[in-house]
Order: structure tokens, then C-alpha cells, then sequence
């Protein structure tokens, strides 16, 4: 029998993004719940979020912004040949996104599967395709984090009203000379499974804000630690720190106890919200349209929510 | 350590979560409606008495913890048994 051979290293080489067209502020919300700006910005750091219109689906979103990631590092959909998206919020379990986001690209008959790993599930995506390219089974992945949370927020809780957003982002993984994707430190902590969940069809997404954010304050940043160790770069060394945007306070405290001084850390969330699984490209995507982290660089992504999962990585910005 | 050496130690990390000046850390105050200190600050508040007293305080304890005074005899209560 044969084996597949595979690339020595994987990367990602391009980027993609989409942000729905509505901007909803926060004085937009204070008409229907009771909530203010100072009160938004001061506790979760969301200033303003984008939501998906009636008609603009996640697999819209995703393809949108796996069009522009696979259009960015100069590819044809042709040179696709695994489809990976990461999401939390279709509206039906059956059928899954990547296919339908495949063919809305024209990547013909590629492997394509969902990633539900909630807001960590962009990283989780990243780790497979690189996974995929070094053993042979990819050559080209396309990943995208793609997210509809609007459909799952309940609009008059004004603990989570005030958190989510709508959005996509997207990469493609390829292969590599060189290392450029670190290993991953990842895992789950299923004894917590019922702090962030949507108990069923019919109910909205409910989260313990207090445990949550206790657990993301002390849990992450030995993990985020694990990452840049496994991978050999010193937090110090880190030109950019991207976090899953799940709240402002949770990514300064995060940013300030792994001491990564010289990074620029990315905070999104106040023109995205929480998109869950496309927080990390949304963000990635902006910082590498400002110029704020050159190609090659050593970046930090560290996505976690709920299940609970969690997952970090240094990869090499494209 | 005395009950007021515990409330000091509590208005110092209150005033660096949460901006509270430590002349208003009375022992009736209450960290919500008297000193403004939101849920979250709570959990950042918890989190910095742990260390700084060496106790654990579960967030189902935390919610019990109404007043300066409530949090007081509470680390106060969980050193005797450490």
C-alpha cells in the first residue's frame, strides 16, 4: 500500500474577512433593554457590533470571507482541496457548512467539515488543516470561522445582548519550507460544560458570567504560556497577541500575565462584539490591514469558550 | 490576622480593581449599591483576596457576599480553618 506524503511545514498564507453591513451601537440597544454605553464599554469593552442582516446566513458570510482569503494568497478555488469551517450557530444541524461553502466558491468536491469547538474553534481549525498539510491529506485548506449569534441572542437579556456580533474570517493553510505553525496547546474542561450553552432548539444562548470570567482570567494564560513555550518564542518575543474577543477585561488581564510586552494585542471586540469562532480572524485580518504586524511575524492566537474548550497557538503572520 | 487588618487589605485590592477609595471600605458598605463595584470586578476582587489571604472563595460563596463586613468574617472565618 501506498501512504500520503506531506509538505515539511504548513502556513497560512492569506487571509479573508466579512462584516455585515449593520453597525449596532450601543445606545441602539439601550432603546429596547436597559444598558448604557459607559456600562457596555466599561464591562464587556464592545463599542459597537456588526449583525447579519434577515437574509445573510453563515454559509453567506463564510464564503464571502473564504473568497477573499483564497483570492488574497493568489489561489484558484481549484488549488482548494479541504474545506474546514468553524461555527457554533447554523440554524439546523443538517447539513453542515463547509459543503455548501465549497460549492458557493466553486471548490469542486472538496473533503469539507464542520468545526464545533465554540469560540475556540478557529484555532482548532487552524491545527487540523496544518495537520492536514504536513501528513499529506491537504494541500491547500481553506478555514473559516463564520458566526450568526444574533439568531441565537436572546435581545431583551441585557447580559448577552450586549456581548455578541455577526461576522466571518477566513484563512487558507498551505504548505511551508519552514515552520510557521506552532503546536497547539489545547484541551476542554467538560465539568463546565453547562456554564455557556443553549440548552435547546428553541432557547437562547445563556452564559455564568461570573464562572466564566473566573476561569478565563486564571485558566488561559498558563496555556497561552504553553504555546509560546511548545513553540519555542518567548511571550516577549510576540509581535502580536490575538485573543478570542470574548471580552475586553479578559484579554488585558490575559495580555498582562503572560507578559508579552512587545506585542500589540488585538482588541476587536470594541467595533465586532464576540463573534465566537471568527473573532480571531476578524481580528487578525484588521491588524494585518493597518500594518500593525509585518509578514513573518510570531503572533499569538488563543481561542476558548464554551464546551468549555480552549486552544493556543504561535503561528507566523502571513 | 485581626478583622482590621483584613479590611485594609481589601480596600488596598478594592482600590486597584475598581478605583474605590479605601476611607469609603466601611463594614457596612455594600460593594454594589454603596461602592459601584460591578460582578466582574467581584470575580477580579475574589480572585486577588484568594492570594492575597490565602483562601478560596467559590463563586456560590461570592454571591453571598454582600458588605465589607460580609467579606470580612468570611476570610476571616476561612483562615481559622486553613
Amino acid at each position: 500500500m501506498k501512504a500520503p506524503a506531506g509538505a515539511p511545514y504548513a502556513r497560512i498564507l492569506g487571509l479573508g474577512e466579512h462584516r455585515p453591513a449593520a453597525v449596532v451601537s450601543n445606545d441602539d440597544l439601550a432603546a429596547r433593554i436597559d444598558t448604557n454605553d459607559q456600562w457596555v464599554r466599561e464591562r464587556v469593552g464592545v463599542v459597537t457590533r456588526r449583525i447579519a442582516g434577515p437574509d445573510e446566513s453563515v454559509v453567506d458570510m463564510a464564503a464571502v470571507a473564504g473568497g477573499k482569503a483564497i483570492a488574497a494568497c493568489g489561489l484558484q478555488a481549484g488549488d482548494i482541496d479541504l474545506v474546514v469551517v468553524a461555527t457554533c450557530t447554523m440554524p439546523s444541524q443538517i447539513p453542515n457548512a463547509a459543503a455548501q461553502v465549497a460549492a458557493r466558491l466553486g471548490i469542486r468536491a472538496p473533503g469539507a467539515f464542520d468545526v464545533n469547538a465554540a469560540c475556540a474553534g478557529f484555532v482548532y481549525g487552524v491545527t487540523t488543516a496544518a495537520s492536514a498539510v504536513v501528513s499529506g491529506t491537504a494541500r491547500h485548506v481553506l478555514v473559516v470561522g463564520a458566526e450568526k449569534l444574533s439568531d441565537w441572542t436572546d435581545w431583551d437579556d441585557r447580559s448577552t445582548a450586549i456581548i455578541f456580533g455577526d461576522g466571518a474570517g477566513a484563512a487558507v493553510v498551505g504548505p511551508s519550507p519552514t515552520p510557521a505553525i506552532g503546536p497547539v496547546a489545547w484541551g476542554s474542561a467538560g465539568d463546565m460544560a453547562d456554564t455557556i450553552a443553549v440548552a435547546d432548539r428553541r432557547s437562547y444562548l445563556k452564559q455564568e458570567g461570573q464562572t466564566v470570567f473566573r476561569w478565563a482570567t486564571t485558566a488561559l494564560a498558563p496555556v497561552a504560556r504553553e504555546a509560546c513555550e511548545l513553540a519555542g518564542v518567548a511571550p516577549t518575543e510576540l509581535a502580536a497577541f490575538v485573543p478570542h474577543q470574548a471580552n475586553l477585561r479578559i484579554i488585558e488581564a490575559i495580555a498582562r500575565r503572560i507578559g508579552a510586552d512587545q506585542a500589540v494585542v488585538a482588541r476587536d471586540i470594541m467595533e465586532s462584539g464576540n463573534t465566537s469562532s471568527a473573532s480571531i480572524p476578524l481580528a487578525l485580518c484588521r491588524m494585518v490591514e493597518r500594518g500593525e504586524v509585518a509578514s513573518g511575524a510570531p503572533v499569538l492566537i488563543l481561542g476558548f469558550g464554551a464546551g468549555l474548550t480552549y486552544a493556543g497557538q504561535v503561528v507566523l503572520c502571513p | 490576622m485581626s478583622s482590621d487588618d483584613i479590611r485594609t487589605g481589601l480596600a488596598a485590592i478594592l482600590e486597584e480593581v475598581a478605583g474605590v477609595l479605601p476611607a469609603d471600605v466601611t463594614p457596612d458598605k455594600s460593594f454594589t449599591d454603596d461602592l459601584d463595584v460591578d460582578s466582574l470586578s467581584m470575580v477580579e476582587i475574589a480572585l486577588a483576596a484568594e492570594e492575597k489571604f490565602g483562601v478560596k472563595i467559590p463563586d456560590d460563596e461570592l454571591a453571598n457576599l454582600k458588605t465589607v463586613g460580609d467579606a470580612v468574617s468570611y476570610i476571616e472565618k476561612a483562615q481559622a480553618v486553613a
